[in-house]
């Protein structure tokens, strides 16, 4: 199903005020399509994660919707969500490990969890085997605990619980973070190959990793401060990337075999600002190359070619 | 500079310390001066413990460190000691757990005033940490007097590699010192290290990321369950990769404008014959090409 986050606004409530981690969040992710949500750390990617599915007491949702299939979901009710929750949205954490009750064996674990949000074990069980084959583990993985299992086998049986009730929206938040290299490629190709077999509806892949993005995303949304910066499909973001911001992400980054005497790269001058007290208008402009004086003033999230939005008031 | 020659280290693990765990297995390689040597692996490896020996904060079980031919693990005595410490240094991981968050970042400076330099006038030794803090790109102003929460990740650790830089450093064990930074900020790190081997600096990168490990080196060791896989001039491991772990590992990392079919793609051609088992039957690392070292392939060791 579709999503459609539209300037959605999430702050934290601290005792010094509140902290506007999203401020104007907009995204469309369409059916069945992987959106990789990318960003420095505190842009509002996990934020925005837990906003689909639960937010935490200090968080209040201040604006905006979430579209799922057309139907708005209720992200400021904590109890209206419920239904939601697991059926139809649902989550892989970053780390398995304490996503997983240590003290039982892994079966009883997914049976206890299934039985609590109504769903009988007998009745998917065959299912759950088959698909942990897919992932290449077999049925005796049930009768272990987590502790004999390795971070990315793990990580694979997270995947196939998350994804037993076919979500239509699977928000994977920095899933595959903690893996070394194979496994998080196990793990990546894994998600792709739910999706393409119709398990999973659309998936939001939020991870800091931009080369990981280009493997699996079929779009990608770059946040900057609580807000969208740019967003467009994947090829076309690494081809033409327009917002400044994406611009120096990307040369920021090295690719494999790049050395620093043939091609030296620069980072980004500056940090990100403070959400306690954001600055006003385009939230960029301190670090941006190009800021000029119509960047006091907030640039619209608008569509500059098909499919590909920036906010920015240079991007033409 | 610093030589390792054939290092192990054994841990014991398990109730009592029964079960003997092999996490780094005849280790050799050398940092000559002005060169950046990256220890890359997955983790559980025995990258970060050969930093550990290098730094003295884990002993050797078998085989020596060596740094301008001296034994480290030998030195005996305070002064020893502290003359290593003023030639080696070490940076970590996470910067934030390396400041006391309860005092201004220059106490990592005045640590070491006390320790090696009580003949310092107090202006001296100001000019001094203002010179280091320059030299790391930052500005004094910005960054001393504050507090570990005020700073960024990179910030710090930039601060950390300056405190190392006031000594009179010539070796920099550098463990996955940017691991936690955001991708705008590593790659200034990464430069201040390519900028500081112009300068002399022989640098020991620990990482787990082939990308940034194989942007900032000249020498790049590929470990595998503690043994060298693979090890040579970094762009030759990079080209031509020998091993099949090591090829296994370039075709898995992620990269921005090759998807993983094309990598895999690449690798059709065999690896041929593990150069180990089918040369002159000597256990370790082989060589197959100029400085370019080639392991065993077996998933377990060589066989003694």
């Amino acid at each position: 199903m579709t999503v459609e986050v539209s300037e959605l606004r999430v702050h934290y409530r601290t005792l010094r005020g509140s902290v506007q981690a999203l401020d104007g969040a907009s995204l469309e992710v369409g059916d069945g399509e992987v959106m990789g949500v990318v960003g420095e750390s505190g842009c509002g990617k996990s934020t925005l994660g837990k906003s689909l599915i639960r937010m935490d007491g200090r968080m209040r949702h201040v604006g905006g919707s979430v579209r799922l299939g057309g139907e708005e979901l209720p992200i400021a009710d904590d109890r209206a969500m419920q239904r939601f929750r697991y059926h139809e949205v649902s989550l892989i954490p970053q780390y398995a490990m304490s996503a997983m009750n240590p003290t039982r064996r892994i079966g009883r674990m997914i049976r206890e969890l299934l039985e609590s949000r109504g769903v009988r074990y007998a009745e998917v069980r065959r299912e759950l085997e088959r698909r942990l084959e897919l992932v290449g583990l077999g049925a005796d993985v049930l009768k272990r605990f987590p502790i004999e299992l390795s971070g990315g086998m793990k990580q694979r049986v997270v995947l196939v619980l998350s994804t037993l009730r076919d979500p239509s929206l699977l928000i994977a938040d920095e899933a595959t973070s903690a893996l070394d290299v194979a496994n998080q490629r196990a793990v990546a190709e894994a998600l792709v190959q739910f999706r393409d077999r119709g398990f999973i509806g659309s998936m939001l892949f939020i991870t800091h990793d931009l080369a990981l993005v280009a493997q699996l995303a079929d779009t990608v949304t770059v946040m900057y401060a609580g807000r969208s910066a740019e967003s467009a499909p994947t090829s076309e973001l690494l081809r033409r990337p327009r917002h400044p911001y994406t611009r120096m992400l990307l040369s920021a980054v090295p690719e494999v075999g790049t050395t620093i005497d043939e091609s030296r790269q620069e980072g980004i001058p500056g940090s990100p600002p403070a959400l306690l007290d954001p600055p006003s208008g385009c939230r960029f402009k301190d670090r941006c190359p190009l800021a000029f004086e119509q960047c006091a003033t907030r640039p619209p999230f608008i569509e500059v070619a098909s499919g590909h939005r920036v906010a920015c008031w240079k991007a033409e | 500079m610093l030589t390792l020659d054939r290092v192990s280290k054994v841990y014991r693990v398990g109730t009592f310390g029964t079960q003997p765990l092999n996490a780094v297995r005849d280790v050799s390689l050398t940092v000559p001066p002005g060169v950046v040597v990256s220890l890359i692996g997955e983790s559980g490896s025995g990258k970060s413990t050969i930093g550990r020996m290098v730094l003295r904060l884990t002993p050797v079980t078998s085989g020596a460190i060596a740094f301008d031919g001296r034994d480290v693990a030998g030195l005996s005595g305070h002064r020893a000691r502290k003359g290593y410490y003023r030639h080696v240094q070490g940076v970590f991981q996470d910067p934030f757990s390396s400041f006391n968050p309860i005092f201004p970042v220059d106490r990592v400076f005045d640590m070491l005033r006390g320790a090696y330099f009580p003949g310092l006038s107090d202006t001296e030794w100001r000019a001094s940490v203002r010179r280091g803090t320059e030299r790391v790109g930052l500005d004094p102003g910005q960054v001393l007097g504050r507090y570990p929460h005020q700073l960024s990740g990179g910030q710090l650790q930039r601060l950390l590699i300056a405190r190392a830089l006031t000594l009179d450093i010539r070796l920099l064990v550098a463990d996955e010192i940017i691991s936690m930074l955001d991708a705008s900020t590593r790659i200034d790190v990464l430069n201040l290290l390519g900028d500081l081997r112009a300068e002399g600096l022989g640098i020991l990168f620990v990482t787990h990321d082939l990308a940034l490990g194989t942007y900032v080196s000249d020498t790049t060791v590929i470990l595998r369950r503690g043994a060298v896989a693979e090890m040579g001039p970094t762009r030759q491991v990079y080209a031509s990769p020998r091993h099949p772990y090591t090829r296994g590992l370039l075709a898995s990392v992620p990269r921005m404008h090759r998807t993983w079919a094309d990598a895999d793609a690449e690798l059709d051609s065999a690896a041929g014959p593990c150069p180990v088992h089918s040369g002159p039957g000597t256990a370790g690392p082989v060589e197959v090409g100029p400085d370019h070292f080639v392991g065993c392939f077996s998933d377990d060791a060589c066989p003694e």
